[in-house]
């Protein structure tokens, strides 16, 4: 059995002295007797040596089929990780440490969120960011909350958005009793006549996915119109690598930028942990929520940086907090920020491109094949939606056999996604093994 | 330390991706963004010694003593990363076919089962991605319950005023209103008050137990049952479980939900505030409204299921998934056995360190303490100026991480210590011996513990500067 109790036996029997009791049962003397568990008294299995335990968990990771080729995303994105992302993000001490609330003992990891607020603004244009929330739909549902007043309160979303951006915002709707309007995708995107119903005096802001679910290029800047001259403020979820080409949210009109920050050098890992990335203009930057790290000086006049602007958090208004967020996912923000800082303002230029070069090759080449055609109109960026006229769930399992994990079955057909992971080769195969198979 | 963008030169890059072998596709201007992003242009060295300068500058639970009060900063075994970095857990997509993630879906349903006995709960989500996260999910959980059960007007959490502070926002955004009570002069909950407060509006309690000043409240029973008659469910905020692993079941002591911070009892990294995670338990009356997909064990296998009236999701997909992996393995390796040694040695860790103590500064309550207690330094304020965070500001010249400071807020100048069962006997004495050293000084030269830290990189930041007038980007 291992045990990380590093005191010897000796030593704890000479402690129990010190605190003047004769056993450890004695220190439990407030639990009532009723409630005491006798040893062994839970269904719970020994304890391994290391050994045993790596052996069994290697065996349980065995289980799992790591795909060499990956054409699914749907919120969860294949792309290249560099070596020096790993490395510096396992740094002991970035990995250990608390919540740094002890500034003077914690700046590399201030200093560290300060660059990635930085950077997430430069992402998306927008004036103020803060340090991570925990992930792309969460961030959605927070940057809701930020917009919600007694006088508008109704919350619009978008169907053409993530299925889990939709259900995670209904659920913190459903918490703060919002109400909360799902607007119907009309053609893989938002249905702007069916937004435009949909405004009214009471709607606190509408959440628009960029690109959208179903991989389309929305006209974010024309929706953002819309929006505000409802009064309403616009909360764009934006991918971030198609961020660094596309138009960026302050550029549309956006108040509040969103998303999932997985892209930025985070495994995919099951699905977590994962970043929710979030900046906002600088008028509403007072009600974002979680942690927020801000530049000032020592007595010396050195430059430092701490944790800023918490009366917003649970520390001082508690009943009226507009958010609960303590712990976040400051190692994946570490990371997105490491990430950004690899590639640069051009190598994150260059994933994009790939991503649309890649996914527009492999999208020109099915749609070749008799019977498959792109089920919506439009600018894609790296997902596209095929309509084939096979059945999808036997499709899927011929790639999976030939270790190709294909796109995402959704109603209207296959969602696929190429990233820059995907190589010509790759693709190409894809390709021929659809075309065997509608041949049949 | 410069800032990464002023290390930054135009033109110099890392490389790590190949030409694209496809043609490249352009798209119209209109949709093009107009600006560049300023993001730092530098090579691989320059990269990988500017984060080793910044990791410098951080002080995590391997470089020394971290007694921090409700946040149980224990050893964090070289293993568990290990396994976590494994790529047959990385590389999984969340949606590949369920026969394709068995391995995941093994660890996620062997660690339900394990933690679901260990607390004494029925049913598990791990979608919830942090402590507070799993607040508001076991109170959306009580939420459906009570609209299910013809308990509308049930609008009420109760919340002693020892609380964590996320427990009233946990409230407030679940859409209840949490109503404070006062604790007894030992701190625990003041059964009077208790029952004035409950009534037909109450739609649960939420109280940690072990609480905040490190005591396990000797009437339990007798709370969960005063909630539960008044129709109310009862909520368990398990920061403080590392008290009680294998000693006692918060399912036995009345409690309907609890939430479990992964990153804390069960060894996971902080990584400078998460990622965490917690496991929201509950028992059978309310597995019904569990969040996101629960996994079950079939006879082909593992399968998804989704619960009947689920509240909805928290989170996308199956919550901090590499966070579980590590407490699976932190489970496995101590066994039910370990488990409870590790909080047998939380408490006694604590306990010791309190009597080092406690002659020379007096502790928020007397007695036997739980895994961590509460110093009150009010009278040495009051007799010498020095503060708390005076001294927790020195404690950090000694080579320490400071207790937590200034809670709970009931007790007056608060250090709250949680030595955790990770730590020897020698760090302790050691610990306690500076921190006498540090309340004799408070006395003989006030003034040298007004101006620490002297010995860290920069001294006390101008917090108020920071927020009156905020800097929270660089200008370039």
């Amino acid at each position: 059995m291992s045990s990380y109790v590093p005191s010897t036996m000796k030593q704890r029997l000479e402690m129990l002295e010190a605190v003047g009791v004769s056993s450890f049962e004695e220190l439990y003397a407030d639990v009532p007797e009723s409630m005491r568990l006798k040893e062994g008294a839970l269904d719970l299995p020994d304890g391994m040596s290391e050994m045993e335990v790596k052996a069994s968990m290697e065996m349980m990771a065995a289980k799992n089929k790591v795909f060499p080729c990956i054409f699914r995303g749907a919120g969860a994105y294949n792309h290249y990780i560099p070596s020096i992302v790993k490395r510096v993000t396992a740094k002991e001490e970035f990995v250990t440490a608390y919540t740094p609330y002890q500034a003077e003992i914690s700046q590399g990891i201030l200093q560290s969120i300060f660059e990635y607020q930085t950077m997430i603004c430069e992402l998306t244009g927008m004036d103020a960011a803060n340090a991570s929330v925990y992930d792309g739909p969460s961030a959605s549902a927070e940057a809701a909350a930020m917009c919600r007043d007694r006088k508008r309160e109704k919350v619009v979303i978008s169907g053409a958005c993530h299925p889990e951006v939709i259900k995670v915002m209904r659920t913190y709707c459903y918490g703060a009793g919002a109400e909360c309007v799902v607007i119907p995708a009309a053609d893989g995107r938002t249905d702007v006549d069916a937004l435009k119903a949909a405004l009214d005096d009471k709607t606190a802001c509408v959440c628009v996915q960029q690109p959208s679910f179903f991989g389309i290029v929305e006209d974010c800047a024309a929706i953002a119109d819309l929006v505000h001259a409802a009064g309403a403020k616009f909360i764009m979820n934006v991918n971030p690598i198609a961020a660094a080409v596309l138009k960026t949210p302050a550029e549309c009109g956006a108040d509040i930028a969103v998303g999932e920050g997985q892209p930025l050098g985070i495994p995919m890992a099951f699905g977590g942990p994962y970043l929710g990335f979030m900046a906002c203009t600088e008028k509403m930057q007072r009600k974002l929520p979680g942690r927020i790290v801000g530049e000032t000086r020592d007595a010396e006049g050195r430059r430092c940086f701490v944790l800023t602007l918490q009366a917003r958090e649970q520390h001082i208004r508690r009943e009226k907090a507009s958010s609960n967020i303590c712990s976040n996912e400051a190692l994946c923000a570490l990371t997105a920020g490491v990430y950004m800082a690899v590639m640069g303002p051009e190598g994150m230029r260059e994933v994009a491109e790939q991503c649309f070069a890649k996914a527009h090759y492999m999208a020109a080449n099915i749609i070749n094949i008799q019977g498959f055609h792109l089920a919506y109109p439009g600018v894609f960026f790296n997902e596209f939606v095929t309509a084939c006229p096979v059945d999808t769930g036997e499709l899927l399992s011929i790639l999976e056999e030939k270790g190709i994990l294909g796109g995402l079955a959704v109603a209207e057909g296959i969602l696929w996604c190429a990233t820059e992971m995907n190589s010509r080769e790759q693709i190409d195969t894809l390709v021929s093994v659809l075309k065997e198979v509608a041949g049949k | 330390m410069k800032l990464i963008f002023e290390r930054s030169a135009a033109g110099r890059r890392c490389a790590p991706l190949p030409v694209c072998d496809v043609p490249f596709y352009g798209i119209s201007d209109e949709m093009k963004r107009r600006t560049v992003p300023r993001l730092p242009e530098l090579a691989e060295v320059d990269l990988c010694r500017h984060y080793t300068e910044l990791n410098k500058q951080v002080y995590g639970v391997n470089c020394g003593f971290y007694p921090l009060g409700s946040c149980t900063m224990k050893y964090n075994p070289a293993v568990n990363e290990e396994i976590a970095a494994l790529k047959g857990f990385q590389a999984i997509h969340p949606l590949q076919p369920e026969h394709t993630m068995q391995g995941c879906m093994e660890v996620l349903a062997t660690l339900e089962e394990l933690l679901s006995e260990l607390v004494g709960m029925d049913a598990m989500t791990f979608q919830p991605a942090a402590g507070a996260h799993g607040e508001l999910t076991g109170l959306l959980l009580i939420k459906a319950y009570q609209l299910d059960n013809g308990g509308a007007a049930r609008d009420k959490i109760i919340v002693p005023d020892s609380a964590h502070g996320t427990n009233p926002a946990s409230c407030a955004m679940a859409g209840f209103q949490a109503v404070n009570i006062p604790s007894a002069a030992d701190g625990s909950v003041d059964l009077d008050a208790l029952r004035a407060a409950v009534g037909p509006d109450t739609a649960g309690l939420m109280l940690t137990n072990p609480n905040t000043l490190g005591m396990f409240d000797k009437n339990i029973l007798e709370i969960t049952r005063i909630v539960h008659e008044a129709g109310g469910l009862c909520y368990y905020d398990g920061a403080n479980m590392n008290a009680i692993m294998g000693a006692a079941r918060p399912g036995d002591m009345g409690f309907d939900v609890i939430h479990l911070n992964l990153h804390k009892t069960f060894s996971t990294p902080h990584g400078g505030g998460g990622p965490g995670a917690a496991a929201v338990g509950a028992k059978q009356i309310l597995a019904k409204y569990m969040p996101g997909k629960s996994i079950v064990r079939k006879e082909s296998g593992f399968a998804f299921k989704e619960a009947p009236s689920s509240i909805g999701s928290v989170r996308s997909f199956y919550g901090n998934f590499l966070v579980c992996v590590r407490a699976l393995c932190y489970v496995l390796s101590l066994g039910g056995a370990g488990l409870r040694e590790a909080s047998q040695n939380a408490v006694l860790n604590a306990n010791y360190l309190r009597v080092l103590l406690k002659e020379h500064c007096p502790t928020s309550n007397d007695g036997l303490c739980m895994h961590e207690f509460v110093l009150t330094l009010e009278e040495l304020h009051k007799q010498t100026g020095v503060t708390a965070s005076d001294v927790a500001k020195a404690m950090l010249d000694c080579g320490m991480h400071p207790p937590t400071m200034y809670f709970p807020l009931i007790v007056h100048e608060a250090l709250m210590f949680e030595p955790t069962e990770t730590e020897t006997k020698d760090t302790l004495d050691e610990a306690a011996r500076s921190i006498v050293k540090l309340l004799e000084m408070a006395a003989s030269k006030p003034e040298a513990l007004h101006n620490a830290p002297l010995a860290t990189a920069v001294g006390r930041p101008d917090e108020v500067a920071a927020a009156r007038t905020p800097v929270i980007r660089h200008g370039f």
